[in-house]
């Protein structure tokens, strides 16, 4: 008995750390992998939508990883808290945004606000693994 | 890519606001109630704080 509740255990553990890391690769990614599928869809579609306008409007993704200057950390952090998209469009040539862009303060804030919607996500996901959450 | 403030301003609260709101809420009615809420939230206070600062040039 004692042995089943291990392995059952060990198994909700193993899978809310999957949950864990594929909300954090791809936002929206853990709920998919659980099974709530329309969830995972609309946050996904949203917090996609935030920083890639965010990008859009030239922000700077920024990769600061000193305490010297612990707000551009957090900024960072801030960012890299979406994932996949962050590195992909750092790759793609997105990452120095253009400081004279009348939007470019509105892109940072975009790009920021979705990497920590995102965390928000990633939490919300393990949560639904461990049966914290319901739906 | 977006020029207008106010666009600028219901893009972010509306994207944030689902967020929020499917995250925070169970059910489809209180998902779109809170959403509502949240954006109107954002959306409202944003105006007034930048009505409030009309008189402090930058």
């Amino acid at each position: 008995m004692s042995e089943t509740r291990a392995a059952d255990a060990a198994r909700d553990s193993s899978r809310a750390v999957a949950a864990g890391l594929l909300a954090w690769v791809w936002p929206g990614l853990g709920h998919l992998y659980l099974g709530r599928r329309w969830k995972g869809l609309v946050l996904m579609g949203s917090i996609l939508a935030l920083f890639g306008l965010g990008v859009l409007m030239d922000s700077r993704l920024q990769l600061h990883l000193g305490l010297e200057d612990p707000l551009a950390l957090l900024f960072s952090l801030a960012q890299m808290g979406v994932g996949a998209p962050y590195v992909l469009a750092r790759l793609l040539g997105f990452e120095a945004g253009l400081v004279t862009s009348p939007a470019y303060e509105y892109g940072n804030t975009f790009t920021a606000v979705g990497g920590l919607l995102n965390i928000l996500v990633i939490l919300d996901a393990l949560d639904t693994a461990r049966g914290v959450r319901g739906k | 890519m977006i020029h207008s403030h106010l666009v600028t301003l219901l893009a972010f609260s509306a994207l944030v606001s689902t967020v929020f709101a499917t995250l925070l809420r169970d059910t489809n009615r209180e998902r779109v109630r809170f959403f509502l809420v949240a954006f109107a939230a954002f959306v409202l206070s944003t105006l007034a704080i930048g009505w409030l600062t009309n008189p402090f040039p930058g």
